[in-house]
């Protein structure tokens, strides 16, 4: 079954279209990435999935219910770590779940002990009766997944879940994300960095302006945009240096940056080797291509916002 | 109420009230002490020159409008600066608009318990006025009632100024243009026969004008003519006022 299913989705505010017109087809039990730069239209997208934002145009399917007539089921059978933490300041770490059990008419008795469960499943446990505002980032963090899984949801909405997270913080947070999707759980998950998108994600698609450029799973996305490799020529800024490498390429497919060259394809390294040696280059460098090339190949370089 | 239940709203009151618990000494206080700081400085204070009103003393004129005035305030403060609170700064709406709630769950929710804290306020305060022997039986039973339909007519008013307000600071001309002005001139301090015509007609149409005659007239056992059109009055505003304001503020948070 899919989890999701989107057919000319819209969103419009006044006269800006956030939204515009894009179909989904999220498989149940994947973890499925929505990347694309700032105002791509993630979040306005991700509101509407979790039935709180009603479209402007499209039908929209989440979990077989009808998003714009059985919203109520519909949150009640999700779970949403929202962009912004939204923990309630009024309420303990403990409080903060059970309270927000009551809102998905979880027994009072049940709710403790799933809040309780939880503090453990996310390494909570020792800031039980702590106030929000004592919490670092990553705590809160973890606090909002907890409160998130207090319906044992069967889909997972996270919109980037690990901005401003530490390493060690983001890596238990894959973790758990991998736990829980090997659970059985269906996992939508918004992010900015693309190592995580790459390691997590089973299929992504990219939007921008409101729009998909591109789907597919990460290593075919790779594959079909880049190649295997890619090969960078670093030089100090010089037009005349830059040129004549761009020249030497013949064609292979590249970005030329200010102060560099980068070269995407297979079997690079001859190609490295001859350039390297006619040309005045200050260092280059074969690497793997990974799914950051290709969504700066789809999306450009011009900053956004 | 299109699409608000029972249970929703009922969850949304819980958290509001699980909060007020965890501070409810703090929050039980004023309503406790205030009534003796008016009831002595006005009541006996300026009792003293004024001796009779209406043919009863100073005190018990106005310690039924005291227990009114609370009634208007501590539901329009809590619709006003804590439920803007709860939706601008703290995002409690957002994150429970996640759940199965809808919006017109959390607002009823939210004027509701307004209302009930107005209730419990005014309350609160009856204990004392009884102390002071300020109040008669049985008609001032009904005092909780009032208090709840008048809490839900104000608790309306304020959440209809949260939806139009842009920045927290403009609250501020709410309660200097509307709650000030009700607080002087509503037959609270004085009869509202001492007004000028014009001033009355106005006067006549204020919802604490109507809150006090009937808080008035269940605390003395003695109701005033006007009663029953007060009672149509705030009957027909507890819910109207609420609906309206649940409507414009459902259209600000819905996007
Ligand atoms: N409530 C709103 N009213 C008006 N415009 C909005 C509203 N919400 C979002 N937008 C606009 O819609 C566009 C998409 O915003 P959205 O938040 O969905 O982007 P995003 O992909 O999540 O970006 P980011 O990566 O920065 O979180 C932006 O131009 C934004 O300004
Ligand atoms: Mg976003």
């Amino acid at each position: 079954m899919t989890a999701v299913q989107a057919r000319g989705l819209t969103k419009r505010f006044g006269g800006l279209t956030a939204v515009d017109g894009i179909d989904l087809d999220i498989p149940e039990g994947v973890c499925y990435g929505l990347l694309g730069p700032n105002g791509a239209g993630k979040t306005t997208t991700i509101r509407m999935i979790q039935a709180v934002s009603p479209p402007s145009d499209g039908r929209l399917t989440v979990l077989g219910l009808d998003a714009a007539t059985d919203g109520r089921t519909l949150r009640g059978r999700v779970g949403v770590v929202p962009q912004e933490d939204n923990l309630d300041p009024d309420f303990t770490v403990r409080d903060n779940l059970r309270i927000y059990a009551r809102f998905y008419n979880v027994p009072g008795d049940q709710a403790d002990a799933r809040a309780d469960e939880l503090l453990t499943f996310l390494n909570l446990e020792e800031k039980r009766d702590a106030r929000i505002d004592e919490l670092s980032g990553g705590m809160k963090r973890r606090l909002v997944v907890a409160r998130s899984l207090m319906n044992d949801p069967k889909m997972l909405i996270l919109d980037e879940p690990t901005t401003g997270l530490d390493p060690q913080a983001r890596h238990a947070l894959w973790d758990t994300i991998r736990r829980l999707r090997r659970q059985g759980k269906t996992i939508l998950l918004t992010t900015h960095y693309m190592d995580e998108a790459e390691m997590l994600c089973d299929e992504l698609v990219v939007i921008d302006r409101g729009r998909i450029l591109e789907h597919g799973d990460p290593r075919g996305l790779i594959a079909k945009h880049c190649g295997s490799e890619a090969l960078e020529f670093v030089t100090d800024e010089d037009t005349q240096k830059m040129d004549a490498i761009v020249a030497a390429l013949d064609g292979v497919p590249h970005e030329r940056l200010p102060d560099r060259v980068v070269a995407y394809g297979s079997g690079l390294e001859g190609l490295q080797h001859r350039i390297r040696d006619a040309h005045d280059v200050d260092e280059s460098v074969l690497r793997r291509a990974t799914l950051e090339d290709v969504f700066l190949r789809l999306t450009g370089r011009a900053l956004r916002d | 109420m299109t699409d608000a239940t029972a249970a929703g709203v009922r969850a949304m009151v819980g958290r509001n009230f699980e909060v007020y618990k965890k501070t409810w000494k703090v929050n039980a206080l004023p309503p406790l002490a205030e009534p003796f700081l008016y009831l002595i400085a006005m009541g006996y204070g300026l009792g003293a020159l004024i001796e009779e009103v209406q043919g009863i003393p100073y005190i018990r004129f106005i310690a039924p409008a005291i227990v009114a005035i609370t009634m208007m305030q501590t539901a329009f403060m809590e619709t006003t600066y804590s439920s803007y609170v709860r939706m601008y700064f703290q995002k409690t709406w957002d994150a429970v608009m996640a759940t199965p709630l809808t919006p017109t769950d959390i607002l009823w929710g939210e004027v509701l318990w307004a209302a009930f804290r107005a209730t419990i306020n005014a309350a609160l305060m009856s204990l004392v006025v009884a102390a002071f022997g300020l109040l008669s039986y049985p008609t001032a039973f009904l005092i909780p009632v009032l208090a709840f339909a008048i809490g839900m007519m104000f608790a309306g008013i304020g959440l209809y100024v949260s939806s139009r307000v842009r920045v927290i600071d403009q609250f501020s001309y709410a309660f200097f243009l509307f709650i000030t002005p009700q607080f002087l001139f509503s037959g609270t301090f004085f009869p509202l026969e001492q007004l000028p015509d014009a001033a009355r007609a106005v006067a006549v149409a204020l919802p604490l004008t109507h809150a006090v005659q009937l808080v008035r007239g269940a605390a003395l056992g003695d109701w005033p003519d006007i009663a029953p059109w007060s009672v149509v009055y705030v009957a027909v505003a507890a819910y109207v006022v609420p609906a309206l304001a649940v409507r414009t503020m459902r259209r600000r948070i819905v996007h």
